[in-house]
C-alpha cells in the first residue's frame, strides 16, 4: 500500500537573553557546570521566579514574525515531575493560555516552490539542567547552569509530509529567528531541540494514524536520518498487519535508529495548574506595536525584493535571503560592485562553495563585501578573465588582500594591449603551421571548433592574462 | 522590660533606661531559664543578637535610628535567615542554612531590630496546634497542657510569655490570628501582595502572608511599617504605597460600621466565646462604631476550598525536597527511585505527607476540573461576598476561633476536626483579605481572640479599630502566670 508520512514538530528555542527567564543568573554556553545557578535556579527554599521581559519581548516577536495571534493575557503553569535535573519538581511552563497562538510559516523546497505550514502556538518555558552520567563512580552529577534558560516551544500542526519538508521547515525557522535575533539557532550547543511526531496513513486517507514521538534530535541531518528511519519501521509494521504503538522514541544517531523510551523516563501526568508564584503576563497594543515596529525586514520579504529589486530567480533568491548575515553581505557587494546578478552568482557560488569547503559560517569570512566588489569589478571593467578571477578569490581567501593588491602581486592583469597580443598570436600561428593548414581548409562550422586550439595556446602562453575577446577577434584576423 | 511593649521599649530606649543590650541579654536569659516550659524557639541565636544589639546601641547613642532600633524580636523558622539553621519544622530541613535573609528579615534588620533566634512552628506551617513540629510541640503559656494555635505557635507563645516583644510569623488559613487568639497576644495578617514572600519557605503560595505578632495593635503597626513594600524578588507584591500604619491610630471610631456576618456566630461558635465576641462588640459599639448584621452566604464553601487549593499548592512546592541539593537525604540510596522515596518518608512528618497526597490527588488528570479549577470557582464566591459586604461596611467582626485553646493531643488524630479550628480564619486568605486578632477576655482561663476583618489594603483601619479598643479594655495587658517565677 501506498502511505504517506505526517508530521508534526515542536521545536523548544532557546531565547537569546543575557539572563534566565526566572533569575538574573546568566545564559553563556559552555560554562564550568554550576557556576551559572543562582538560589532560584537551584530551587531553594523561598526562592521565587520573576520573569525577564525580554524573554516576552523575544517571544512576541516570534509571533509578529510569524503573523500569528498573540496572546493579549497568558498565564505561566506548573508542570509537575520528578527529575534530579529539574530542581523545583516542576517546569514553569505555559498550557493553556500560551503567549503566541496560531500563525502560519512559509517553506520553500529545493524545487522552489512553497507550502504554507500551520504554527499551533508558541510558549514560553524554562529549561531543565542537564544530569552527566559519566565520572561520578556510578553515580550522576547534575548541572544546573542551562536550568531556566530561556525556551520558546513552537509547536507546528500536523502539516509536513516529508523529511524533506521538515528539514526545510527547521532551516526557515532557524532563518527567520536568527533574522529576529530572538536565537542564536546554535542547533549545536542545543539552542534549537526538536520533537518528532510522525504517523503514516494510506494514500487519501483523512484519519490520521497513531503517531510515535521522536524526542530532542538536534541537528538538521539527524531529523532528517530520524524521520527516514521511522518511516520505514512504521511501514514495516503496518505492511506486516501490524499496529504502530503510540509512545515515545529517542533517535540513537550513532546506531541510526529509533528505540522506545523506557516508561520510567516518560512522564504521564504533569498536573497542570496556573504558577501562583506569577502574575498573568497582559500585553496592550503599545507594547506589541512598539514591537512591531522594532522588526526587521524578514527572509520572506527579502526574498521577494531580491527577485522583484534585483531580478534574481525565486530560489537564488531564497538561498541568499535565508541568513540575514549572507543577505547583507550579498547587497553590500551588489552595491559596490554595481552588478547585482554577477554578486548573486559569485556569492552563491564561489563564496558559498568555499565556506561550506571549510565549514565555515558567513560571519567568519575571511573575504570582507568589499572586496569581493572590487574583483567583480575587475572582470567588469576587463582587468582579469572569470578564471583568473577565481585564482585571485582563492588569494583572498587566504588572506593575501584585497583584489587590486593580488591582481598587481601577481602580475595577473589581463593583456589587452593589442601590440603585445598580436605578438602572441603570430607567434602561435608561427609554431604551429599543421593546425593552420588544417583550419584554413575547413568550412565554417568546423573552423568555430579549431578556432579553440588557437585561443588555448595563446592562454597558455599569456598564463591565461590574455583578453579572450581580443584574442578571438586577432585570430579570426589572423588565421583569415 | 520584658512586660513592656514595643512602643514602651522603644521609649525606654531612646531615653537610655537601658540600652538594647540589657535588653537582649534579659530576654535571652529568660529565653534560657524559661523556654524549656514553652519549647518555643527552635534556635536561639544570642551571639549575633548581642552583637546587633550594641551597634544598635551604637546607633541610639548618636541619636540615630528608627522607632524599631534596638528592639529584641523573633522570626517564625519559616523566614530564611543567612547563616542560620532555617528548618520550617521539619527534619526536611533540618540541616538547611541558607545563604540569605528572607525580605522581611532584611527590612526588621534594616529597622534596627534585634533577632533573639527562630520559633518554633508547625511543619512547613501546616497545623493549628504546633503539634505538627519536628522539635515537638510548643506549649500555651497560660496553661503548658494547651496548645499555643499554629501554625505559627512558637512565635505566639515567646511573645505571650514575655521571651520577646514581638516576632514575625505566617499566615496561610489563620496561622497568625489563631495562635493570636489563643495566647492571648495581637496579630495581623495583612492583605495578599502587601509583604513580600521571597526567602518565606512556600506552603501555599497564592494564600501565604507574612505579618506582625505583638501584645498590642500599636505595636503591630510600628513592625508592619518596617514589614510591608513592594519587592521586585516578589512578582505577587504589590507596587502600592506603604502608609504610615502607625499614622491613623488614634483616630475615633464614630460612623465606623462593623460587619457581623451571621454564619460567624451560628452552631459551631462555642457558647462562652461568643459571649466575650459579643462583650467585644458591645465596647466597640460603645466607642462609636455601629453594629451590622451581613451574610456570607457561600461561607460553608471556605474549609472545602481551603484543604483543595492549599494542599494543591503544597503538593508542588513540596517537590523540591527531593534529597538532591540542600536538606534531609536519605543514607546510601540504591538508585534515584529509593533516594526520593527514602528521602520524603524520612524527611516529612504525617500531616505533610497528607496534603501532598490530597495536593497531589486534587490535581491529577481527571480530577482537576472537579476539585481544583471547582475551587478556584468557589474562592471567586468567597471573595465576591467579602467584597458585597464591604459595600456597606467598613470591617468585619467576629470570633477568631470557634473556641480558646484545646488541649495538647486533644485534636491530634483527628484531621478534620483540627482543620475545623480555621473555620474563622481561612476564608480571608482565600480572599486574599487582611485580618486581625485582639485579645477579648478569657474562657476558663484561656484567652479568647476576637477577629476584624479588613478591605484589601486596609490594614490601616484594622489597626485603628484595634488600637481604639485597646485603650478602652485591658484584654492584651493581662500575662499569664509565668512557671519558675522569672520576674
Amino acid at each position: 500500500m501506498q502511505y504517506e508520512t505526517v508530521i508534526g514538530l515542536e521545536v523548544h528555542l532557546q531565547l537569546a537573553t543575557r539572563s534566565k527567564i526566572f533569575s538574573g543568573s546568566p545564559t553563556a554556553f559552555g560554562a564550568e557546570p554550576n557556576t551559572q545557578a543562582s538560589a532560584v535556579d537551584l530551587a531553594m527554599p523561598g526562592m521565587l521566579p520573576v520573569l525577564n521581559e525580554q524573554a516576552v519581548r523575544f517571544a512576541v516577536m516570534f509571533g509578529l514574525g510569524i503573523g500569528a495571534e498573540i496572546g493579549r493575557r497568558s498565564v505561566f503553569d506548573r508542570k509537575n515531575y520528578f527529575y534530579p535535573d529539574l530542581p523545583k519538581g516542576y517546569q514553569i511552563s505555559q498550557f493553556a493560555d500560551p503567549i503566541v497562538g496560531r500563525g502560519t510559516f512559509e517553506i520553500q523546497l529545493e524545487d522552489g516552490s512553497t507550502r504554507e505550514i500551520g504554527i499551533t502556538r508558541a510558549h514560553l518555558e524554562e529549561d531543565a539542567g542537564k544530569s552527566l552520567h559519566e565520572d561520578f563512580h556510578g553515580q550522576s552529577g547534575i548541572d544546573l547552569n542551562r536550568a531556566g534558560t530561556p525556551l520558546l516551544e513552537i509547536v507546528t500542526e500536523p502539516d509536513l509530509r516529508s523529511a524533506e519538508e521538515a528539514v526545510a521547515y527547521l532551516k526557515a525557522l532557524h532563518s527567520l529567528v536568527t533574522y529576529l535575533e530572538i536565537s542564536d539557532g546554535n542547533m549545536a550547543e542545543g539552542s534549537m531541540r526538536c520533537d518528532i511526531n510522525i504517523s503514516l496513513r494510506p494514500k487519501g486517507s483523512e484519519t490520521l494514524g497513531t503517531r510515535a514521538e521522536i524526542k530532542n534530535v538536534n541537528s538538521f541531518r539527524f531529523v532528517e536520518k530520524a524521520i527516514q528511519h521511522e518511516i520505514e519501521r512504521q511501514s514495516d509494521i503496518l505492511e506486516d498487519g501490524g499496529k504502530v504503538v503510540q509512545e515515545t522514541r529517542l533517535y540513537d544517531a550513532d546506531r541510526n535508529e529509533t528505540r522506545p523510551m523506557r516508561s520510567k523516563e516518560v512522564a504521564n501526568d504533569y498536573r497542570y495548574f496556573p504558577e501562583p508564584d506569577l502574575l498573568p503576563v497582559v500585553l496592550d497594543e503599545a507594547f506589541i506595536e512598539d514591537l512591531r515596529a522594532t522588526l526587521p525586514e524578514l527572509p520572506r520579504e527579502k526574498r521577494e525584493r531580491f527577485v522583484s529589486q534585483y531580478g534574481l530567480g525565486e530560489y537564488d533568491a531564497g538561498v541568499l535571503a535565508a541568513s540575514r548575515a549572507l543577505a547583507n553581505y550579498f547587497e553590500a557587494v551588489a552595491s559596490d560592485a554595481g552588478d547585482a546578478k554577477i554578486a548573486a552568482n559569485w556569492v552563491q557560488v564561489e563564496l558559498l562553495g568555499r565556506l561550506n569547503r571549510d565549514e565555515k559560517d558567513i560571519e567568519d569570512c575571511p573575504v570582507p563585501a568589499a572586496h569581493l566588489a572590487q574583483l567583480i569589478q575587475r572582470i567588469l571593467d576587463d582587468s582579469i578573465s572569470g578564471k583568473i578571477a577565481k585564482q585571485v578569490f582563492e588569494s583572498m581567501w587566504n588572506g593575501e588582500g584585497d583584489a587590486d593588491t593580488i591582481i598587481a602581486a601577481k602580475g595577473l592583469k589581463q593583456v589587452s594591449d593589442s601590440g603585445e597580443l598580436e605578438a602572441m598570436v603570430d607567434g602561435v600561428i608561427a609554431d604551429n603551421p599543421g593546425q593552420v593548414e588544417q583550419y584554413r581548409a575547413a568550412d565554417e562550422g568546423k573552423r568555430k571548433k579549431l578556432v579553440g586550439f588557437f585561443v588555448g595556446q595563446v592562454m597558455k602562453v599569456s598564463r591565461g592574462q590574455a583578453n579572450p575577446q581580443m584574442v578571438n577577434k586577432l585570430l579570426a584576423e589572423k588565421l583569415g | 522590660m520584658h512586660d513592656q511593649t514595643v512602643a514602651q521599649l522603644a521609649r525606654g530606649l531612646r531615653e537610655k533606661r537601658f540600652s538594647s543590650v540589657e535588653l537582649t541579654q534579659h530576654l535571652l536569659d529568660r529565653i534560657q531559664q524559661l523556654d524549656a516550659n514553652y519549647n518555643s524557639f527552635i534556635s536561639v541565636t544570642g551571639e549575633q543578637a548581642l552583637s546587633d544589639a550594641r551597634r544598635a546601641d551604637s546607633q541610639l547613642g548618636n541619636g540615630e535610628g528608627g522607632p524599631l532600633t534596638g528592639i529584641p524580636i523573633a522570626h517564625k523558622d519559616i523566614f530564611c535567615t543567612e547563616g542560620v539553621r532555617t528548618s520550617c519544622g521539619s527534619r526536611m530541613l533540618d540541616n538547611f542554612v541558607p545563604p540569605y535573609n528572607a525580605t522581611v528579615v532584611s527590612q526588621l534588620a534594616a529597622a534596627g531590630t534585634v533577632s533573639l533566634g527562630k520559633t518554633n512552628m508547625d511543619e512547613f506551617a501546616m497545623g493549628s496546634s504546633n503539634e505538627n513540629s519536628y522539635y515537638g510541640a510548643a506549649k500555651n503559656p497560660w496553661n503548658t497542657s494547651l496548645v499555643p494555635g499554629g501554625s505559627s505557635g512558637g512565635s505566639a507563645a515567646a511573645v505571650a510569655a514575655g521571651l520577646v516583644p514581638a516576632a514575625t510569623g505566617t499566615d496561610t488559613g489563620g496561622s497568625i490570628r489563631q495562635p493570636a487568639a489563643f495566647c492571648g497576644i495581637t496579630g495581623l495578617k495583612p492583605t495578599y501582595g502587601r509583604v513580600s514572600r521571597l526567602g518565606i519557605v512556600a506552603y501555599a503560595s497564592s494564600l501565604d502572608q507574612a505579618g506582625p505578632m505583638a501584645r498590642t495593635a500599636e505595636d503591630c503597626a510600628l513592625l508592619l511599617n518596617a514589614m510591608a513594600g513592594h519587592d521586585a524578588g516578589d512578582s505577587t507584591s504589590t507596587v502600592r504605597e506603604v502608609p504610615d500604619y502607625s499614622a491613623d491610630l488614634e483616630r475615633p471610631l464614630e460612623g465606623l460600621r462593623i460587619g457581623l456576618p451571621k454564619e460567624y456566630f451560628g452552631d459551631g461558635l462555642d457558647a462562652a466565646t461568643g459571649q466575650c465576641i459579643q462583650a467585644a462588640l458591645r465596647e466597640l459599639e460603645s466607642l462609636g462604631a455601629s453594629l451590622v448584621e451581613v451574610a456570607l452566604p457561600n461561607s460553608a464553601l471556605t474549609i472545602p476550598t481551603y484543604y483543595i487549593i492549599a494542599p494543591a499548592e503544597a503538593s508542588t512546592n513540596l517537590s523540591r525536597y527531593d534529597g538532591v541539593r540542600y536538606g534531609h537525604r536519605c543514607a546510601d540510596p540504591v538508585d534515584l527511585h529509593d533516594l526520593y522515596t527514602r528521602t520524603r518518608e524520612e524527611g516529612f512528618g504525617d500531616e505533610v505527607k497528607r496534603r501532598i497526597l490530597v495536593g497531589t490527588y486534587a490535581l491529577s488528570a481527571g480530577y482537576y476540573d472537579a476539585y481544583y479549577k471547582k475551587a478556584q470557582q468557589a474562592r471567586r464566591l468567597i471573595r465576591d461576598d467579602f467584597l458585597a459586604c464591604f459595600e456597606d461596611v467598613d470591617i468585619i467582626a467576629g470570633p477568631t476561633t470557634p473556641g480558646p485553646a484545646f488541649g495538647i493531643g486533644e485534636k491530634s488524630n483527628d484531621p478534620v476536626a483540627m482543620y475545623l479550628e480555621d473555620v474563622y480564619t481561612l476564608a480571608v486568605n482565600l480572599a486574599g483579605l487582611p485580618g486581625m486578632s485582639l485579645p477579648a477576655g478569657f474562657v476558663n482561663d484561656r484567652p479568647v481572640g476576637l477577629q476584624l476583618i479588613g478591605r484589601h489594603f486596609d490594614e490601616a483601619r484594622l489597626l485603628n479599630v484595634g488600637h481604639r479598643f485597646q485603650q478602652a479594655t485591658d484584654w492584651h495587658t493581662r500575662k499569664p502566670e509565668i512557671a519558675g517565677g522569672a520576674a
